[in-house]
């Protein structure tokens, strides 16, 4: 039996629900949160895949930077680059990721500036869900630096003393620390009103602190008062729970110190900057 | 049947009944009160066009209503659930389709649809489906993989609608939905509205030009500088500032002035006088009395070299509430009104 089904010139969709026949909740539960985040981390790598240009700072950077900081200060102060190596790779690499999460904060003031997050702000999902999608999504980037510097330190003679175990395990720490640290320049990135700003605020932050630490120098050649900043520096800590696990494959009160400090930093700057996200017009 | 100021029926009791509730509704920007005041009731499966010129408050009334925005005083409820306390519930009643396209300019339509569709709930499979779907429906599936640079204002626009349908929301937010569309594409954008309206869904939606609000909503309110200054059908709105209009064209440029005051004086009305083409408009409550206006013409000696009479249009209702035109900081009125009759501008 055949029938002929005359096809609608236009689909109609189906009758709408009416808003009585829904289920409805007014509160978003902790599982929609982490399946929203995990959405939004999805959009932000979709996002990098699409312009790949936009890591040049945590491939050409790492680059760069480890090379140049290892001919150019390892004869004056560890005698020979082999020797600085071992201090320099993990410093280096804080300095990196750390660097790159400056990133976060500018491109999500780029983001928040389009049409789309008015979208985001309308559609029943968790709050943070763009904000920490879009942080989870650059971890990828900080992986990305990590490995590099991680490469560029192998071929140029650093071979850690820990073993493959604790290096990877200080490059989790590393990559933990920055997304944490990524909250305040994501807060600066909400509050900001332009995305240069964001990048210059940052900045001034981060110099002071990454170069102000024992990444490059040894502690006891600088002077009274610097040594004391130096060493209560969060940025220190992390340099040398990452150079106890990959030189010597140790985990001391260092990484813990640094662990501490990033959950005070995520619990503190998450919360201001949602709601600082949720005032933003 | 004169339209009131306002003249919506409040005798629905429960905010239910409605599918916008809005009352006393204020937002200050400043020492800018962009909103002062606006109370806004929709009947669910209506449609209902905000209409007001540039800068009138209408998107900063939108996103108070879709919880974007919060409101310095009033209250305002989407299907009875208010738009502060049980913000997230209204977030799930409600598809939101911005003045400027709010989806992602790096990513594809396909990938743009499906991230919503994540967004919303659906599950991997379901979301692929939807967003084939809603392209197909509205015409894009040709485009569907090409980065949305490359888009035209129209497609945009529509993957912007698309995308507030995800979720076949009951109440559709559509914020000047057809501004810088070329005739055609407004005409598939309205097409599209009727189509949502036939499924069941509510829409509010804003306009600056007359003739849309005319042919789409059912109800309109006429928003100015931050209040609601008249509201009614299209006819209602038409009705109070009366049946037709005399259109008269002085052949002396000299006699201009007189001509106003006979109208004054016979009419009992002010003529309104576009600068440049020297014409007159004045309201015609009583075609009766038209005779004797022409009479008293020749009597004073003002010769006419056109006369025709023109069915109100939106546009004179708007002149006439706020003394001010509406298209008044912008660019053209497309198109026509609903009588095909070509409508001056008045650089006011």
């Amino acid at each position: 039996m055949s029938t002929i089904v005359q096809a609608p010139l236009k689909q109609t969709p189906g009758r709408i629900t009416p808003p009585s026949e829904r289920k409805l909740k007014n509160h978003t539960s902790f599982s929609q949160t982490l399946r929203n985040t995990f959405t939004m981390a999805y959009r932000g790598l979709v996002k990098i895949r699409r312009t790949p240009e936009q890591l040049v700072d945590v491939t050409v950077q790492p680059i760069i930077f480890t090379l140049m900081f290892a001919y150019l200060f390892g004869g004056a102060i560890a005698g020979n680059v082999q020797n600085y190596l071992p201090t320099l790779i993990p410093g280096i690499l804080v300095q990196t990721v750390i660097t790159t999460s400056v990133v976060t904060g500018v491109q999500l003031r780029e983001d928040m500036d389009k049409g789309v997050f008015d979208r985001f702000r309308s559609l029943p999902i968790a709050r943070i869900a763009p904000l920490s999608g879009a942080l989870l999504a650059d971890t990828v980037r900080y992986a990305i630096a990590t490995t590099i510097t991680f490469v560029v330190g192998y071929v140029i003679g650093y071979h850690p003393a820990g073993g493959i175990g604790p290096v990877v395990l200080a490059a989790l720490v590393v990559i933990a620390c920055s997304w944490a640290i990524s909250w305040i320049f994501a807060f600066f990135g909400v509050i900001a009103r332009t995305a240069s700003s964001v990048q210059g605020i940052s900045m001034l932050v981060l110099f002071p602190l990454t170069f102000l630490s024992n990444a490059y120098v040894p502690v006891k050649s600088l002077p009274q008062v610097l040594q004391w900043f130096v060493n209560i520096n969060p940025i220190s800590h992390l340099v040398t729970a990452v150079r106890d696990l990959a030189n010597n494959g140790t985990v001391g009160a260092d990484l813990w110190i640094s662990l501490l400090g990033a959950a005070i930093i995520v619990v503190v700057f998450a919360p201001l900057t949602v709601r600082a996200y949720m005032r933003k017009a | 049947m004169n339209a009131p100021r306002y003249s919506a029926d409040t005798r629905a009791g429960s905010g239910e009944d409605w599918a916008i509730e809005a009352h006393g509704l204020v937002k200050t920007f400043g020492s800018n009160r962009a909103v002062d005041g606006v109370d806004l009731l929709v009947k669910p499966g209506t449609v209902y066009g905000v209409l007001g010129p540039n800068g009138a408050g209408k998107t900063t009334t939108i996103n108070m209503l879709a919880t974007l925005l919060k409101a310095d005083a009033g209250t305002a409820a989407v299907f009875g659930h208010d738009v502060q306390k049980e913000a997230q519930i209204v977030r799930q009643l409600i598809g939101v389709t911005g003045q400027f396209a709010s989806v992602d300019e790096t990513l594809s339509a396909t990938e743009n649809l499906i991230i919503f569709s994540r967004l919303l709930g659906l599950g991997r499979a379901e979301s692929k489906v939807k967003a084939a779907e809603l392209l197909e429906r509205f015409g894009l599936t040709d485009a569907a993989k090409r980065p949305l640079k490359k888009f035209s204002g129209g497609m945009r626009r529509r993957l912007d609608l698309a995308a507030s349908l995800i979720a076949q929301p009951p109440l559709i937010f559509l914020d000047e939905p057809t501004t810088g569309l070329d005739p055609r594409t407004r005409g598939q954008m309205w097409d599209t509205i009727r189509e949502l309206v036939a499924s069941g869904s509510t829409i509010l939606l804003t306009t600056q030009y007359l003739d849309e609000a005319d042919q789409l909503a059912d109800r309109i309110a006429v928003i100015d500088r931050g209040r609601v200054v008249a509201e009614g059908t299209a006819d209602e709105l038409k009705a109070s500032v009366g049946t037709s209009s005399l259109q008269l064209r002085i052949e002396d440029a000299a006699d201009t002035q007189d001509a106003l005051t006979a109208i004054e004086r016979v009419l009992g009305v002010r003529g309104t006088l576009t600068p440049e083409a020297a014409r007159i408009t004045a309201p015609m409550a009583d075609p009766d009395r038209v005779t004797d206006l022409l009479v008293t013409f020749r009597e004073a000696g003002i010769h006419l070299t056109e006369m025709s009479v023109q069915k109100p249009s939106l546009d004179e209702v708007f002149l006439t509430i706020t003394g001010h035109d509406a298209a008044d900081q912008n660019e053209t009125t497309p198109g026509s009104d609903e009588n095909g009759v070509e409508k001056e501008k008045v650089n006011a």
